[in-house]
């Protein structure tokens, strides 16, 4: 089920890491989500893209259920998280999530931020806690902002920190939901700078972004969806750059820059990507 | 009349007015015997060292009382106020309904002379002045910490729940500093108003070395007939509130500015 296109060879037979099954999700009379398959395997980068109003963040936050399914099952790392026995913070603990506002904790400095959790959640010791931080810190290139609150950064360290707070409790996948959406445009290739090396990495990771050069270039598989469904998925050269369906092709050609419509031949930006992303890699 | 010329009329006799009123009331009130009430000098040295060592200490000591058992209280029924579970809710309302509802002074009464009666227990009178201010105030700090809670943004919950806190690590950690945060400058209001209404312990009836500021004025006011401890009383008042109020000021600026 799900996933009818072929993997990467290094993904063949590599564990299932998420697992979503005709997921439906409705908010009081509107469906946002009508039936939803989707598996994403260990180590592999899967970037949602789709218009506003398509249900991509509702099925992100299905994932870690923030969003309670109406129906349908959730499987990460063979845990059902839909099943109501299931310790649904426990399960979380092993997921990582990054929002599109950063959502840091304001009363906290970043190094609060980042050992908070790890100590109530992990009890984890302070001095075991601040080391996992630093280090994340470090990952993220912003070791000389431990003391710094939320407020003293600009929006691209706000949201790595976000990234090192959700690494520091050593999560097995990544959900990032349009993680550079709130960034001005200067300060969004820091950003998928990290979020590249963490794929590099071979962290699991599952991306609603509107990054099309990044879903390009760091995703195994690109989903697209509309109007609550998949309409199409396969290797992100394929779904960004040779669009099987008129609906992807119709979105892409919307989102893509006129200007850059060569984009289709070469790996150029796609709209908005700042020229800092480029020089990033 | 142009506009300017308008404003300025306007302005001109509403000054007018004012400075006659003050001229009015300062040609007819008597001044002498005003001095005689309020600023006999022989009394207001007898006042002194008790006013400070026992009246300002006690209404000090009474407010701090009242307002920890308060605001710890009012927190409780904060969250019972937004708890999912149905009977907390009505519980917490119907205090908050009834404690903002009935004048201070009858549950001071009911308080003093209820609980013994109920209990048939003589409590220790820092402990009733405690409960009864603390009942007071709580239902009003629960409605400001409500509201305090409510305005913490829901994706401060998200992210501490998607790092796997439980909702109420997540409250305690995470959303309760941050409410107290923004309900800092109400609260201290609420410290002000609850100084003046450790006026009313008096009617859990006292001892005289219980005796806070406006008991210890009115006991010396029948003793000397004179207005002047009322004067004290009040100055010692300010001497607590107009600070206080200065603070809620600077915290508001502070919140203000963090915005």
């Amino acid at each position: 089920m799900g996933t009818p296109h072929a993997q990467r060879e290094t993904h063949t037979g590599a564990a299932t890491a998420i697992e979503v099954a005709g997921l439906h999700k409705s908010f009081g009379e509107s469906e946002v989500l009508r039936g939803i398959d989707l598996t994403v395997r260990s180590g592999e980068v899967v970037c949602v893209i789709g218009p506003s109003g398509s249900g991509k963040s509702t099925l992100l936050r299905c994932v870690n259920l923030l969003e309670e399914p109406t129906s349908g099952t959730v499987r990460v790392a063979g845990t059902e998280v839909t099943d109501p026995d299931v310790d649904i913070d426990r399960v979380r603990r092993r997921i990582g999530m990054v929002f599109q506002s950063f959502n840091l904790f304001p009363h906290l400095t970043a190094l609060g931020n980042l050992t908070i959790a790890q100590r109530r959640v992990l009890g984890r010791g302070k001095a075991e806690a601040e080391d996992v931080a630093r280090r994340n810190l470090r990952r993220v290139g912003l070791t000389d902002k431990e003391g710094s609150y939320p407020a003293q950064l600009s929006g691209g360290q706000q949201q790595r920190v976000a990234i090192a707070r959700a690494l520091s409790m050593g999560p097995d996948l990544m959900l990032f939901d349009e993680p550079t959406s709130a960034l001005d445009p200067e300060l969004v290739g820091d950003v998928l700078a990290v979020m590249r090396r963490l794929a590099d990495e071979g962290m699991t990771m599952l991306v609603v972004t509107h990054e099309m050069s990044f879903a390009r270039e760091v995703a195994d598989r690109v989903v697209f969806m509309d109007g609550g469904t998949v309409v199409e998925e396969g290797p992100a050269e394929q779904v960004v750059a040779a669009p099987r369906h008129p609906r992807t092709r119709a979105f892409l050609s919307r989102v893509l820059d006129p200007a850059a419509a060569d984009v289709l031949e070469a790996p150029s930006p796609a709209q908005g990507t700042p020229p800092e992303e480029r020089a990033a890699n | 009349m142009s506009r300017r010329n308008r404003t300025r009329a306007v302005r001109t006799a509403q000054y007018g007015v004012l400075v006659l009123l003050v001229v009015a009331v300062a040609l007819a009130a008597d001044w002498s015997e005003l001095r005689r009430a309020f600023f006999d000098a022989e009394v207001a040295r007898e006042q002194f060292p008790d006013v400070v060592t026992t009246a300002l200490v006690n209404t000090v000591v009474y407010t701090v009382l009242g307002f920890v058992f308060g605001l710890a209280l009012g927190l409780l029924l904060a969250l019972m106020r937004l708890s999912p579970v149905p009977p907390y809710r009505w519980l917490a309302v119907a205090y908050i309904e009834f404690f903002r509802g009935v004048p201070a002074l009858l549950v001071f009464i009911a308080l003093g002379f209820g609980v013994p009666l109920a209990f048939q227990v003589s409590i220790n009178q820092y402990v009733t002045v405690m409960l009864a201010l603390g009942l007071v105030g709580a239902a009003y700090m629960a409605e400001t910490i409500r509201a305090g809670i409510q305005a913490v943004p829901k994706g401060q919950t998200e992210a501490a729940r998607s790092l796997g806190m439980s909702s109420s690590r997540a409250m305690v950690s995470i959303v309760i500093p941050q409410a107290f945060r923004i309900v800092l400058p109400p609260l201290a209001n609420e410290l002000i108003l609850l100084t003046k209404d450790s006026s009313l312990v008096y009617l859990l009836g006292l001892s005289m070395d219980q005796y806070e500021l406006a008991k210890f004025g009115r006991d010396a006011l029948n003793q000397h007939r004179s207005l002047t401890p009322i004067l004290i009383a009040g100055l010692f008042y300010l001497a607590i509130t107009l600070p206080l109020g200065h603070l809620v000021r600077r915290l508001e600026a502070r919140a203000a500015r963090a915005r």
